[in-house]
């Protein structure tokens, strides 16, 4: 009852924004509709008990000669990351109205559309019912970066749309296979496809097609190529739903999908994963430390977080998947505050370049205030939320591999060197001239910042909470995958 | 049979309007008359009928596709009024020989015997050598029509070769008493036999346009009025690949070793070189015809993996297929009528004052491109899993290939409309025509939503 409400809602906002004409009432519906959204959302969480672990099943059928049903559900991590999507959601949209943005109906109605894929993705317990929604997903994150976007947006948003979409292909042909190789009546359904015989040959295969789609859309090294500009010449919101929201579709996809089906595959070329996980980490970093753009260094500084990520999940230990849980939402929940300070910078500066900002503190302390604090988060320092993300991820890995713990670990280094590096250099020292002139972050600016700062504290002080959520249906996988 | 003799009746009547010089009578008479004609053909439904000595076969599943072509036809003649607006020579033969030509296309999804197959192929050819160069004093129309006749009549020679030797070989037309003939001799066929099968997959597969017979194909649809390209693509197209189905499932099924190699050879070289040449495409009516070109290959799937399921899953795909490629010809049109040419930048910034014809033609090229959760995504989705079930995964895995390349050229329309600057042109479109465009357009969603509809029925 619950997944179909979230399901429909965002679906029929979206519609109704699409015939509005009137820019106040589309503001009016999108708001209204996201925050109701959340405030579901909460409510399920309320009735969700932490006991059982796969709650509020929906399971209406599709296709009955084929066994496809459309099978939502939520578990502990996909409530977590659900919460995510709506809390986060909210924010972006009161955020762009300080914006805008031409055509208003179409870019708020595919805000909306793109919840409603999210939540599907997040929700979706059947092979099938995944991949619609996965691919649901990227056609409105692609008419947004692209109509909304930046200089070059055609070129660089058809590379992002190429690239995400060749490596879901590669999905659905495993989705596929797997289905004739679950057990008898062939079914998406997700624990027939847990339960599919595989040889380790095949098991092989299927991991690396998987991997390819996820590793795209995570980004793993060296399939981001097209993520630094994406992130770079897509407007302010999509930047945001991308990285804050966007990419856990895929560290989530590993967890839900590669560590159950392919275990065997796992202890073949888990190793491999890892190894690009961790390498994408260091590159990732070093690279981020000579960016001049401030939000190009964000994206950078994002495939170096994720990165991590992913390397806690390759870990396949309980540590490691607790740590990613965690660091998901941490992740999303700082990047999108970090996208909106970014924005209000440019909006005062009118650039984004780090050269030619200087001293805002001065002029306006809030926003070096609020600045601070996300920063903080992002490298994460105790009792932020990074913190304990991070503790837990390299803690997984130091059980697999102390010296790879030690490498990974230089992410803390390099992602303090280059993050504060921005922040001394924008924010402190002497004002220029434009920045003697700004104004200080206004209340209306300030509200989408209030919900992410406590959130950045609260889950660093009370991580437990959020640990004790996610931890049944990892054990869950745990056992799956031994 | 009914239908056949009806839609003839529907002709018929058609030019005896032109006689009496009621032209404005032609489009109500097609439109009242084609659904009568499906009614006509779904009364025998389940009842296996055979006529003339198994001449014609009439199962569900020749019903299922005899029933679609024609509703197919019918949403082309819904655009028809709009396209002959500014027509003033009397337009009965036209029409008239397009309900001629749907008459074959029927007569190709229920033959029994060779020479009905034969007699299909040739009312169709024919109508379409004349509706190709229906526009007369167009040079390209005649430059179609005089290379569709030449290498028509010349693969029409193979086709018909090929029938002659198999009858020899086998001593019947008749596809039960060939089917037969071949299970007897499995073992051991006669060369004579062989090389009859041969040349009717290339007679058949130039008539498809299957690579390497489809040459003439973005030629000819470049240069036959849209409207018919829009026919030539959907209607000629199913038909034809429901006659290969059909053919070789019921016929030859028992000699699948001696042609799956070679259908196989053909359904990879189709997709990719039917999507790769649709990159290099200037406008979107040659990239409408490669992309026909490479949507044959994947039918061509349905053909290779028979079993109980692929006969839905090819009557899905046609479906999807055919009413998203109606919708873009039907905005083709439109732009063709108010910028006299379709290269891409025509389609610049056109979704500015034309919202809703730059919606409908993006969700018809991303349904042909496969995205979920639209019709051709269904389609393409059962086309595969019938073709994995057996065994075909590489083929499966260079279909998929396919369409991650045929993204590239799908997207330029819409990143035309969306994303560049243009002059901002008003689209002459009436009420009736955009209603029409967004009734193709519900109806591809409808299919992504709801396959089993069509599925479920074979």
């Amino acid at each position: 009852m619950i997944t179909g409400i979230l399901l429909l809602l965002p679906l029929l906002c979206s519609l109704i924004i699409f015939s509005l004409k009137n820019e106040k009432w589309i503001h009016l519906i999108s708001i209204a509709g996201s925050v109701i959204e959340f405030l579901v959302s909460l409510y399920g969480l309320f009735l969700y008990s932490t006991q059982c672990h796969c709650q509020f099943i929906l399971n209406i059928g599709w296709i009955e000669t084929l066994h496809v049903n459309l099978r939502f559900g939520v578990d502990g991590i996909s409530i977590l990351l659900i919460l995510l999507t709506t809390f986060l959601t909210p924010l972006i949209i009161f955020f762009s109205f300080g914006h805008a943005y031409s055509k208003p109906s179409a870019f708020y109605g595919l805000i909306m559309l793109m919840e409603m894929a999210f939540i599907g993705v997040f929700s979706a317990f059947d092979g099938l019912v995944f991949y619609i929604f996965w691919e649901l997903a990227l056609i409105p994150a692609y008419f947004i970066c692209a109509i909304w976007g930046g200089n070059d947006r055609i070129r660089i948003t058809f590379k992002f749309f190429i690239y995400t979409f060749t490596g879901s292909l590669f999905m659905l042909v495993s989705l596929l296979y797997l289905y004739f190789r679950t057990p008898a009546p062939h079914s998406f359904e997700i624990i027939y496809l847990y339960a599919a015989h595989l040889t380790p040959k095949e098991q092989g295969w299927i991991f690396l097609a998987f991997f390819l789609a996820f590793a795209i859309k995570i980004p793993i090294f060296p399939f981001h190529t097209w993520q630094p500009d994406t992130y770079t010449i897509a407007p302010a919101a999509g930047t945001m739903l991308l990285a804050g929201i966007m990419l856990k579709m895929g560290t989530y996809g590993l967890i839900r999908f590669i560590l159950p089906i392919c275990p065997i595959a796992l202890k073949e070329w888990g190793w491999l994963a890892l190894a690009l996980s961790i390498t994408g980490i260091i590159y990732a970093s070093v690279i981020a430390i000579r960016q001049m753009d401030m939000k190009r260094l964000i994206a950078y500084a994002s495939i170096s977080h994720v990165g991590l990520i992913s390397a806690g999940i390759f870990t396949l230990t309980q540590k490691g998947l607790e740590g990613a849980t965690i660091q998901m939402i941490s992740h999303g929940i700082n990047i999108t505050g970090l996208l909106i300070i970014i924005s209000l910078i440019e909006k005062r500066m009118k650039t984004r370049e780090i050269f030619r900002i200087e001293g805002m503190a001065t002029r306006a302390p809030w926003l070096a205030a609020f600045f601070m604090i996300l920063l903080l988060g992002s490298i994460g320092i105790p009792f932020t939320n990074g913190f304990i993300g991070e503790f837990l991820l390299l803690f997984g890995i130091s059980e697999v591999n102390i010296w790879l713990a030690a490498l990974a670990g230089l992410t803390i280094i390099f992602s303090a060197v280059y993050m504060l590096w921005m922040y001394q250099r924008t924010m402190l020292g002497n004002p220029n001239e434009i920045s003697q002139r700004v104004s200080d972050i206004s209340l209306t600016e300030t509200i989408p910042l209030i919900p992410i700062v406590i959130m950045v504290i609260w889950i660093g002080v009370f991580p437990n909470f959020f640990l004790h959520m996610a931890e049944p249906a990892i054990r869950e996988i745990m056992n799956l995958i031994h | 049979m009914l239908t056949i003799i009806s839609l003839t009746l529907l002709g018929i009547l058609i030019l005896a309007e032109g006689i009496l010089d009621k032209k404005s009578w032609h489009l109500p008479t097609i439109l009242a008359g084609l659904p009568i004609s499906i009614l006509l053909a779904l009364t025998g439904w389940n009842q296996n009928l055979h006529f003339y000595k198994n001449m014609l076969i009439v199962d569900n599943g020749s019903i299922a596709f005899t029933a679609l072509l024609i509703f197919i036809t019918f949403l082309i003649f819904l655009f028809a009024g709009r396209y002959y607006k500014d027509v003033v020579r009397p337009l009965d033969d036209i029409y008239a020989i397009l309900i001629f030509a749907l008459a074959g296309c029927v007569m190709m999804t229920s033959f029994g015997n060779l020479i009905i197959l034969f007699l299909g192929i040739e009312t169709l050819s024919i109508a379409l050598y004349v509706l190709a160069g229906s526009h007369k004093e167009a040079i390209t129309s005649n430059e179609a029509t005089l290379k569709y006749f030449l290498m028509g009549s010349f693969l029409s020679g193979f086709l018909l070769f090929g029938i002659a030797l198999l009858y020899g070989a086998s001593g019947s037309l008749n596809m039960d008493e060939i089917s037969r003939y071949t299970i007897r001799e499995a073992g051991h066929l006669s060369p004579m036999f062989r090389t009859g099968l041969f040349l009717l997959i290339i007679g058949l597969a130039f008539k498809i346009a299957i690579v390497p017979f489809h040459f003439w194909a973005p030629d000819v649809y470049e240069g036959t009025p849209t409207l018919l390209t829009a026919f030539m693509a959907t209607v000629v197209k199913v038909a034809s690949i429901v006659a290969l189905f059909r053919l070789f499932n019921n016929c030859f099924s028992s000699i699948r070793d001696i042609w799956a190699p070679t259908l196989w050879i053909l359904a990879v070289l189709t997709i990719l070189v039917g999507n790769l040449t649709g990159l290099y495409q200037p406008n979107l009516k040659r990239m409408l015809a490669y992309s026909s070109i490479s949507h044959s290959g994947y039918m061509m799937l349905a053909v290779l993996a028979f079993s109980a399921r692929s006969s839905g899953a090819l009557l899905l795909y046609a479906a999807a297929y055919s009413v998203a490629t109606v919708t873009a010809f039907a905005i083709l049109i439109l732009i063709r009528g108010a910028k006299r040419n379709d290269l891409y930048t025509s389609f610049e910034g056109i979704s500015k004052k034309n919202p809703i014809e730059a919606i409908c033609l993006t969700i018809a090229l991303l349904s042909l491109t496969g995205i979920p959760p639209l019709a051709g995504f269904m389609a393409k989705y059962y086309l595969i899993t019938t073709a994995l079930e057996q065994g075909y995964l590489w083929l499966v895995i260079i279909a998929i290939l396919g369409s991650a390349i045929s993204v590239a050229y799908y997207f330029r329309p819409i990143i035309a409309m969306f994303l560049k600057e243009g002059d901002g042109v008003k689209l002459e479109s009436g009420i009736a025509y955009k209603t029409n465009i967004i009734f193709l357009t519900i109806l591809t969603l409808a299919l992504g939503f709801l396959p089993a509809l069509l599925i479920n029925l074979l």
